[in-house]
């Protein structure tokens, strides 16, 4: 529930207690001792590599929020990029990593690799955009900062980034001890653009120059509900590469094809999952012009159950795209503030309609993964549906970064500065925008909108 | 395989199938005596078989077809037109299941008559197969030769004690049920194409291996009868090759019936317990075991090359079959090949063009293309998945800069009338222009949609014009017009607007 009425707040105040709520999160789940972040609130929960990036991305908005002291902030760096880099890496059991890559789901106490997860190759290029972040922003000139960049580059730069194409061009998904590479069938446009940036940019292991042209070779340019666009289902795939790199202006040569850019068409993808709200093909509940947005979170469970006289299969943790589906009438409410940049009139609406209409999936400014509305008074459900128990560390850093590239740009303009950014994008054939202007060196200190 | 562990029976199952033999490989059939070389021989008289002997005959060629089983191949006998039977009881009983959603009542009990509905497909195959009976082959003046054929030179061919001399020839032998290699499969017994059309009861627990077409077909035919169905695939989605949102939405919907996904997993081992068939599926270096009454595989079919003497007649083959030229020719330069024996898609429809193709280039010199041809295909679950001409990936691997423009099912008002709003129609063309490079539609008829798109590639229309081809409303095809339209809307540039806008504003002067 809602401690102040979200109504009489302005989009400012509103965006502000969404963010500082959201940020709230990595501070209650943290590990001070390794710098581990819970991949959820529940009990039990393990490490998610990506939520420790997204935590180490949001500490420095954190510091210049005035939510947190540079101290702490440079603590939990260090205790973080300190694990990381005397975690065991090798390809046998009780290990954190392997050929510089990172497990999934880390032990939040040893860091050891749990539930025989697959070492994860776009979760380790979120927490190595964290360790940049980090770098980049923590530019003091003391002891401990220093050692939060060198620790930062180290890191980078041992990861195997040709290893992990296997003997494609484009990137392998993931890799177990036992099966080797896991074969997934990555095709089309996703969240991985990061990925691609970072492992082309590598200094001493990058992937062949044909890596991002044989993953862009699948993409699918298409004219749905009058949009031209990149077509990804859920709306994660639009966010994640986007909340450290700012793509507007700046184009690779499928955009440049198109006349258009990524940041663009994240713009044109907010609207297509409002449009498919509104057409609303399967009648689930709520949906319309201001309750959107499918991605991938937590579900209700997997189930099947008819609804209206209609069969419905429901999930769990997956992930929903309009508007081929999956489509179980789940929305995931950090879409909103998550796709801010791009949409903000349409996102701030639907935010504001979320409070009024359903308060009782807010936890105080905080957003749950996922609620289902279609689920009110049905089967075990109560009348508000389901609504997911406790956070997602994802959605929270998510929520946090974008809604700080709203206000302030803070991340992109740190990542600008970042010559590993400038120099994977410059492989990945990106120019134009603020690609052709000179770096600007990055600084720690810096006033915030 | 152990034919005594599967729940199959042996065929002939019912007089239908009797009457099917009666009419494709009469019991007392004497084969004519060869008078002279002939123009033709062909060896197998499935779909390609039967093509190439009546053009050419019709024609005026002496033509020589010959059959080691039934007449009509595999479409007619395990293939096409037995599955295709069943699914449409099995979509019955989906619609019965879902009759509140189209405004009836759903029944209280539903009792699934499997022997019913196995035997109505028997029944459709018989009167089908009758089409193509010997006596109207020979009647079509085609010498009809039961018996194994096997090359004896590059130009003579023995049947039955017989030798038959030729001009050409054209070996259309098809295609059989590949073997998956797991240990312990054979000895547990399983079915397949072959032979799963024999079962008279349906199994409660069933395991279907392979999400290709025929696999995904076969578990929701069987799902929708009554069967508790897990399907694995070794690959991440379902039909392999086809567009991820095709298999997305396909994946959804075996799951939402009932079906027991389980992508990106081997089926590694199998064994007999108690009368059960226990099965190890392995995903990612995890092992789980599961229970089943029959398994049924559908991983791929592979030639029909074996005892044709090929070898004698200088026909080179592989484990992909014939290898042919793109006019259809083998390494030895009289025989040609048609059909499943030498084609990667193994399709009814591609197996008779491919003849077609055979009896120009081979009778009449003619220099046809296989390569030339349009060969749309569709996988007939619910929904369907048809798919015509270029994917945007195969476009875009040959450097074509491709848009596609997309029609959702949920916006053509006859799909959201029939209660079949799932799917979509997506036509790409080459951007920039209207050029059609290919089309996939998902929608509960899309093997009948699909026809207009590749008829409009085959005539060189562009999708602007496809967007003046009246659809009588309400039809579902209407979704490939509005397509159509959708390309239109993006041609209405800001200029040619104004344009307009000017024009019109002089009208009212």
């Amino acid at each position: 529930m809602l401690e102040a009425d979200p109504a009489a707040l302005s989009d400012d105040e509103l965006l502000d207690r969404y963010q500082r709520a959201a940020f709230g999160y990595f501070l209650e789940n943290v590990n001070p001792d390794n710098g581990l972040v819970a991949d959820t609130s529940r009990p039990n929960s393990p490490a998610s590599i990506a939520v420790v990036g997204f935590a180490l991305s949001c500490y420095p908005i954190g510091v210049e929020r005035g939510w947190m002291t540079r101290g702490a902030a440079v603590e939990l760096t260090l205790a973080a990029l300190r694990f990381f880099s005397a975690s065991p890496q090798d390809g046998g059991d009780g290990v954190t990593g392997h050929k510089g890559f990172y497990y999934h789901f880390l032990d939040m106490r040893t860091g050891l690799r749990v539930w025989r997860c697959e070492l994860s190759m776009v979760d380790t290029a979120l927490l190595i955009a964290g360790f940049l972040v980090a770098g980049a922003y923590f530019s003091g000139d003391n002891d401990k900062e220093a050692e939060i960049r060198l620790l930062a580059e180290t890191l980078y730069r041992r990861v195997d980034w040709r290893w992990a194409q296997g003997s494609s061009p484009t990137l392998r998904q993931g890799w177990k001890p036992k099966s080797g590479f896991l074969h997934y069938g990555w095709e089309g446009y996703n969240e991985a653009t990061i990925l691609y940036v970072l492992s082309m940019a590598s200094p001493d292991s990058p992937t062949s120059n044909d890596s991002y042209t044989g993953w862009t070779a699948t993409y699918q340019w298409e004219n749905v509900y009058g949009h031209d666009v990149l077509y990804g289902g859920p709306l994660f795939m639009h966010q994640f590469s986007h909340a450290w790199i700012d793509f507007a202006g700046i184009r690779d040569a499928f955009m440049r094809e198109k006349n258009s850019d990524y940041f663009e068409n994240s713009r044109r993808s907010t609207y297509l999952h409002r449009d498919y709200a509104r057409h609303n093909p399967y009648g689930f509940d709520g949906y319309g012009e201001n309750l959107w947005g499918l991605s991938a979170g937590d579900g209700p469970g997997g189930f099947r159950a008819s609804v209206e006289r209609r069969t419905h299969r429901f999930s769990g943790y997956a992930a929903r795209g309009a508007p081929f589906g999956p489509d179980d009438g789940t929305i995931a409410p950090w879409s909103y503030p998550a796709s801010l940049p791009f949409a903000p009139d349409i996102c701030l609406a639907a935010l504001r309609h979320l409070g009024e209409h359903y308060p009782q999936v807010i936890d105080n400014f905080r957003l749950p993964s996922g609620f289902n509305p279609t689920l009110a008074n049905r089967r075990k459900f109560g009348r508000d549906g389901w609504v997911s128990e406790g956070h997602y560390g994802l959605d929270q850093g998510i929520v946090v970064m974008m809604i700080e590239n709203h206000r302030s740009r803070m991340i992109w303009e740190l990542m600008r500065s970042n010559p590993h950014i400038r120099h994977g994008l410059g492989r990945a054939g990106f120019t134009g925008g603020w690609l052709s202007q000179p770096a600007v060196s990055a600084a720690g200190g810096r006033d915030v909108a | 395989m152990s034919r005594e562990r599967t729940k199959a029976a042996s065929f002939p199952v019912d007089r239908n199938d009797v009457e099917l033999i009666r009419v494709a490989h009469p019991s007392h059939w004497k084969n004519p005596t060869p008078d002279g070389p002939y123009n033709l021989v062909v060896i197998g008289a499935g779909p390609a078989g039967l093509t190439a002997a009546r053009d050419a005959a019709s024609l005026g060629a002496k033509v020589a077809l010959i059959e080691r089983g039934l007449i009509g191949g595999a479409c007619v006998n395990v293939g096409g037109i037995p599955s295709k039977s069943i699914i449409r009881t099995a979509r019955l009983y989906a619609d019965m299941r879902d009759a509140e959603n189209f405004g009836g009542d759903t029944p209280q009990r539903l009792h699934v008559d499997f022997e019913r509905a196995m035997m109505r497909m028997r029944q459709i195959r018989q009167h089908i197969s009758r089409a193509d009976s010997a006596a109207a082959i020979v009647a079509e003046g085609i010498d009809l030769y039961f018996g194994e054929g096997r090359f004896a030179g590059p130009d003579t061919v023995v049947v039955a004690g017989k030798t038959l001399h030729f001009k050409k020839a054209l070996v259309a032998t098809g295609a059989h049920a590949s073997v998956p290699a797991i240990p312990g499969l054979a000895e547990a017994g399983y079915l397949d194409n072959g032979t799963m059309f024999n079962l008279t009861k349906c199994p409660p627990r069933l395991l279907v291996i392979g999400g290709g077409p025929l696999g995904c077909e076969t578990a929701q035919s069987f799902c929708l009868l009554g069967a508790n169905v897990v399907l694995a695939q070794s690959d991440p989605m379902f039909l392999p090759g086809e567009e991820r949102d095709a298999a997305q939405i396909l994946s959804d919907a075996l799951a939402r019936e009932g079906i027991e996904v389980r992508l990106n997993t081997e089926v590694t081992a199998v064994r007999m317990a108690g009368g059960k068939k226990l099965a190890d599926l392995t995903r990612d270096g995890d092992t789980t075991t599961i229970s089943v009454d029959e398994i049924i595989t559908g991983v791929g079919r592979s030639p029909n090359v074996d005892g044709l003497g090929l070898e004698d007649a200088g026909v080179v083959h592989d484990a992909k079959g014939i290898k042919v030229d793109d006019h259809l020719r083998t390494t030895n330069p009289h025989i040609y090949a048609a059909g499943d024996v030498c084609l990667e898609y193994k399709f009814t429809h591609t197996a008779e063009a491919s003849a077609r193709i055979v009896v120009r280039n081979a009778l009449f010199r003619g220099r046809e293309k296989l390569s030339e041809l349009v060969v749309p295909w569709c996988t007939y679950t619910d929904p369907e998945i048809a798919h015509v001409g270029l994917y945007p990936i195969e476009a875009r691997l040959n450097g074509i800069p491709v848009k596609t423009y997309t029609v959702l099912m949920h916006d053509v008002a006859r799909a959201v009338m029939d209660g079949e709003e799932e799917g979509f129609v997506k036509i790409h063309v080459r951007e920039g222009s209207d050029r059609i490079l290919g089309a996939t539609v998902v929608a509960a008829h899309a093997g009948e949609m699909i026809n207009g798109v590749t008829l409009a590639i085959r005539s060189g229309m562009g999708l602007h014009a496809l967007a003046d081809v009246i659809h009588p409303f309400p039809t579902q095809a209407q979704g490939i017009k509005m397509a159509g339209d959708a390309y239109r809307r993006t041609r209405f540039t800001s200029l040619r607007r104004r344009l307009a806008a000017r024009w019109l504003a002089w009208s009212r002067r």
